[in-house]
């Protein structure tokens, strides 16, 4: 916020229109930036399912819990998998998460 | 003779922001300042380049001549009279019926390497096929754009599609810029435009009516050498692209009244 936004907003005038500006670009330049990424939801789930396999045949997974997703910020996109091990096949206990990325 | 020549596409995504304004002016500077450039119409539908130039009756092959061995590329390229360092090529022809493909973009580009220190490729506007063409043929990028919503909106999508290619580094020039809308905070700010798109900035262009003049008499304003505040800047721009060590033209220093200040203090950041 600047100075003349603050006195503006004092007077309960309107904000200068750079403003408005600056928040509709950001808002769609998050959207369009996502879409470049061009990962669907479909994708987005067979991917999921597959990287649970390939965990599962190691360790037992709390699948309740798992979460994974994309996550966009600047212009890096990173997809975020939350897995939270039960045990390992093994037959030990541990609870703790373990946490991919990749670009 | 490994020289090292810099093949810069010069694009925006959205049409009419001043890419081949850049162009001519640009291609000018850099051969007063005294490189050998070429600058290289990839816009073959609808060129413009000869236009701004004042060489649109010189033209007699295309790059496509050159490709199919019609002519030598020393027949292809239109020198400018006034300044010899600069080169025109246009891709092709309008009317031309088979069009290029990346492939000959590059073959053509190497061409040119071997004979220009500079090399700036006039790129169309879209992000199709033209501009893939256009891409294919450099190693660098400056991207054009307004500070206005549309325009920053497609040059982010260019930037999202050159950071995939091998293009670097890709800088950033600000047209039409308009001190006394941006004191007054009705239009986005240099810092705006550079912080969103988060590219460095090569360079701003004040908007100015003499572009206008210039075109229509087809002298780039950097020919003319006149002092006009758009003048300055492409200057500036070409100091800057050949590695000089000179700031980016401060927007402000239009600004020199007690109203400007007091403008620019109201743009002060308080929180």
């Amino acid at each position: 916020m600047t100075l003349r936004d603050l006195i503006n907003k004092l007077l309960g005038r309107e904000t200068a229109s750079a403003n408005t500006a600056r928040e509709r670009l950001q808002l769609v330049l998050a959207h369009d930036r996502v879409d470049m990424s061009a990962l669907s939801t479909d994708l987005l789930d067979k991917m999921r399912k597959e990287i649970l396999d390939v965990v599962a045949k190691y360790v037992e997974i709390d699948f309740e819990e798992v979460a994974v997703s994309l996550e966009t910020e600047d212009r890096m996109t990173a997809l975020v998998a939350n897995l939270p091990i039960k045990r390992t096949i093994s037959g030990e206990i541990k609870l703790k998460n373990i946490e991919k990325k990749s670009k | 003779m490994a020289k090292t020549t810099r093949t810069i596409l010069i694009c925006s995504g959205k049409g009419g922001v001043g890419k081949t304004t850049l162009t001519a002016n640009l291609g000018i500077a850099l051969a007063n300042s005294g490189a050998s450039t070429a600058v290289l119409d990839a816009d073959f539908g609808l060129r413009n380049l000869d236009l701004l130039l004042g060489l649109e009756n010189r033209i007699i092959y295309t790059a496509q001549d050159v490709l199919d061995n019609n002519c030598r590329l020393d027949q292809a390229l239109v020198r400018h009279k006034l300044e010899p360092n600069l080169a025109l090529l246009p891709a092709g022809d309008p009317r031309m019926l088979d069009w290029m493909k990346p492939d000959d973009m590059k073959r053509i580009s190497k061409l040119l390497s071997e004979k220009f220190d500079y090399v700036l490729v006039d790129c169309p506007a879209g992000v199709e096929d033209g501009f893939k063409n256009a891409l294919a043929a450099c190693s660098e990028a400056i991207i054009v754009t307004n500070p206005e919503l549309s325009a920053v909106r497609d040059a982010d999508r260019v930037v999202g599609i050159l950071n995939t290619c091998d293009i670097n580094p890709i800088q950033l020039v600000i047209n039409r810029v308009r001190p006394n809308m941006m004191a007054n905070q009705e239009m986005l700010s240099i810092e705006d435009v550079t912080s969103i798109l988060s590219l460095p900035l090569l360079g701003i262009v004040l908007e100015d009516e003499q572009v206008i003049i210039s075109t229509n008499k087809g002298e780039p304003l950097t020919l003319t050498g006149k002092n006009s505040p758009a003048s300055k800047c492409y200057l500036n721009i070409s100091q800057r692209l050949n590695g000089e060590d000179v700031p980016v033209i401060d927007p402000n220093s239009q600004n020199k009244s007690l109203k400007d200040k007091f403008m620019r203090l109201m743009q002060t950041k308080i929180f």
